[in-house]
């Protein structure tokens, strides 16, 4: 037997597993990592894991996350796009679990952006 | 953990015969192979409703549709989108933005003119797992009704929402339940109605199979409003995975304490049973239905009293149907004004249509009431395949009756189909081109019902039996114009005398087709001609000499040899042997075969 408190606390549980059931609208933040062969090589694989775990364990409900091929520029990969709604898409390089970490904290959550982890400034070095 | 992707296989029944179930073993395989298992979800889903492109797969976050998809397949999808994001475009359902991408499932015109409020979960959740209807507010309304509202304003606001009955009669369902409220006994009953009979009518079962706890929920609903702490679910044995459904979602809920003794705490009793009926028509009919369920043979039984007065094991019972069932939850959690925000003036809310036939998109559409059958036909549908015209559309099943193209612009209700002389029925919506012969049709539909007939009232087993005779006398060209005459007036007599609802709509497919395509029943009577070509006992295939290249490929072709001809000479039919079958004019590239 299953109490109110309960049965509420498996629907939110659920909720937010379920949360990627539905086709984005404008109000979500779009993650997009690059898994492509080169991607995958350079780690993007890990890169996707920390990202997932850390929406699930900030309980982060208008996050999607989605993958992508190759872009032409494998030599920065992993490579992960974050698109807040409204802005302009930006492009992380090199990306590994610690970096997909403090992104979501910084730019995710807190909206700034975290320039040196970025492509433009990867390229100006 | 948080799974990153969803794959959800189709596991209603028109794709499960495609196959589905394999396509699932594999996609599980493959996974397991690419050590994706644990951050990809799998899971079978019930319907989608697009039949025709199954069997279906989609896969979120994307929300890629995959369409036709074979077993052989999935390894490609799963090392190509999961694995490295590339979506498989040669599966995705075709029609695509201006832009040239491929369109969203719901942007798509199947989906767009769509509103699904009944069958909202069907194709999003996993029905094995109770779990996954809770997190989209499941047994919430339960929940509220037994803390927040007295019966009475259960009823009031069901009633206020303006919900008829999805059955087919579409008696008003708020002014059931308060007759099965005000009822003093006892005991009382809740029943649902899932004997679904008609042929081309698959929603019932549809929604059994994708959302088999909303029915749930929504009996639970009806017996706190009436006071019943028993439920039954009569429902088909010929549906196995509904049934097995419904048998694990009770399981679930009991288990979790939400049906039982003191359901979910909140002060009330409620269970529910299941009754497999053994597939007679009639026990659809809701006297039929509770002798049934009450172990008798299935035979109406003369109303008054109402079974709200007088129905199962004597006791006040309220039946209502599947589909009825599936909009009761959503009027609770959003609110009658909500609910009657759709639909027309008598006829709120939306109703769910089997959409088959002649049409592009055969499969499971929920549109709001007033939609025009052009919109359901043309857009939803995708319109009539081949290039062929749009003759009819039969809704109601055997006791509907056809809507001709001249009336393609009538706003679906259940006042404007009665005006028409057809009727909502359960929602069968069958398309018919050029090709059908509506006299066909009618006998098709007649048969049906002689066959169904239990036999309990002389008007319905003798009547409708005459009355086929006399229909197949015409599609024979014996018929004469006294015949028609005397059919017409055979139906008012049906109609006006039978027992039950079988036999006092059994006649509407003749008559509705005497009305709208008399014309046609003329020619097979005074001209004793098919004019589309279907009844075989007036038409016969001939081979155009001036045509026929002597090719062989009829030859070949006829299962009765009853062609012959030498190479590069026009060949000849010979009509005592020809059984009229059509396969030489499928085998024949030149047209040199007419009928």
């Amino acid at each position: 037997m299953k109490t109110l408190a309960e049965l509420q606390a498996i629907r939110d549980r659920k909720k937010a597993e379920l949360n990627n059931r539905e086709t984005p609208d404008g109000s979500d933040i779009k993650i997009v990592v690059g898994m492509a062969t080169c991607g995958i090589a350079a780690g993007a694989r890990n890169t996707l894991k920390a990202i997932t775990d850390e929406i699930e364990a900030r309980g982060l409900t208008n996050v999607k996350v989605s993958q992508t091929g190759c872009i032409g520029i494998c030599k920065y990969e992993p490579i992960v796009d974050v698109i807040l709604p409204g802005k302009e898409k930006v492009t992380y390089v090199h990306v590994d679990a610690d970096r997909a970490r403090t992104i979501i904290a910084n730019h995710v959550i807190n909206g700034t952006v975290v320039e040196e982890f970025t492509y433009g400034y990867a390229v100006k070095g | 953990m948080l799974e990153r992707a969803h794959i959800l296989v189709c596991g209603g029944t028109g794709c499960t015969s495609g196959n589905s179930k394999q396509i699932a073993a594999e996609f599980e395989r493959c996974l397991k192979e690419n050590n994706l298992d644990k951050e990809v979800k799998l899971i079978m889903t019930g319907c989608f409703g697009l039949c025709a492109r199954g069997p279906i797969v989609v896969v979120y976050p994307e929300g890629s549709f995959y369409q036709h998809v074979q077993p052989s397949d999935v390894a490609e999808i799963v090392s190509e989108h999961i694995l490295k994001g590339r979506i498989v475009e040669r599966l995705l359902h075709t029609e695509k933005e201006a832009d040239g991408t491929y369109k969203a499932i719901n942007d798509t015109d199947f989906y767009k003119s769509q509103k699904r409020v009944v069958l909202r979960l069907c194709g999003i959740i996993n029905p094995e797992d109770i779990d996954e209807y809770l997190a989209y507010d499941g047994y919430k309304a339960y929940e509220k009704v037994a803390t927040e509202m007295t019966p009475q304003e259960v009823i009031d606001t069901i009633k206020k929402s303006g919900l008829r009955g999805r059955g087919g009669g579409g008696f008003s369902t708020g002014m059931k339940w308060q007759f099965a409220h005000d009822s003093v006994s006892d005991k009382k009953y809740v029943v649902c109605n899932a004997d679904e009979g008609d042929p081309g009518a698959f929603m019932d079962r549809s929604l059994l199979e994708g959302d088999p706890h909303a029915v749930i929920e929504a009996m639970m609903i009806a017996g706190y409003a009436i006071g019943a702490d028993q439920g039954y679910i009569y429902v088909r044995a010929e549906y196995p995975i509904a049934v097995k459904r419904l048998e694990i979602a009770i399981g679930q809920a009991r288990e979790y304490g939400i049906l039982g003794k003191n359901a979910m705490g909140l002060g009330h009793d409620f269970d529910i049973e299941l009754r497999l009926g053994a597939g007679a028509f009639v026990c659809g009919e809701e006297t039929a239905l509770l002798q049934s369920t009450e172990g008798k043979r299935g035979e109406p039984r003369q109303r008054p009293p109402f079974p709200a007065v007088k129905g199962l094991f004597g006791k006040p019972t309220l039946i209502n149907n599947v589909e009825t069932y599936g909009n009761i939850t959503q009027i609770i959690l959003n609110g009658p004004e909500w609910f009657a925000s759709m639909g027309t003036e008598k006829s709120k809310g939306t109703k769910v249509f089997a959409l088959g036939g002649k049409i592009h998109n055969t499969g499971l559409v929920e549109i709001p009431m007033g939609t025009t059958l052009r919109t359901i036909i043309e857009d939803i549908g995708g319109g009539i395949p081949n290039g062929k015209k749009f003759k009819a559309a039969q809704t109601g099943g055997p006791s509907g009756g056809c809507i001709p193209a001249s009336l393609i612009d009538t706003k679906i209700d259940y006042d404007n189909l009665i005006a028409i002389g057809s009727m909502m029925g359960s929602g069968g919506l069958i398309v018919m081109d050029e090709d059908n012969c509506m006299v066909d049709i009618a006998k098709f539909f007649l048969e049906f019902t002689v066959d169904e007939s239990c036999g309990k009232c002389t008007p319905c087993r003798i009547g409708n039996k005459r009355l086929y005779e006399m229909l197949d006398k015409v599609t024979k060209g014996e018929g004469t114009m006294e015949d028609l005459d005397k059919m017409e007036e055979l139906c008012h007599y049906i109609k006006e005398n039978s027992l039950c609802g079988l036999g006092q709509t059994a006649p509407n497919p003749v008559l509705s087709t005497m009305k709208y395509f008399r014309d046609e029943y003329i020619a097979h009577v005074r001209d004793k001609r098919c004019p589309a070509g279907v009844c075989k006992a007036l038409i016969s295939y001939k081979i155009d000499p001036e045509k026929c290249i002597g090719c062989g490929l009829c030859k070949r072709g006829c299962p009765v040899n009853a062609i012959s001809g030498e190479i590069k000479q026009p060949h000849v039919i010979d009509p005592a042997k020809c059984i009229k079958c059509g396969a030489c004019l499928e085998h024949c590239r030149k047209n040199a075969i007419v009928k």
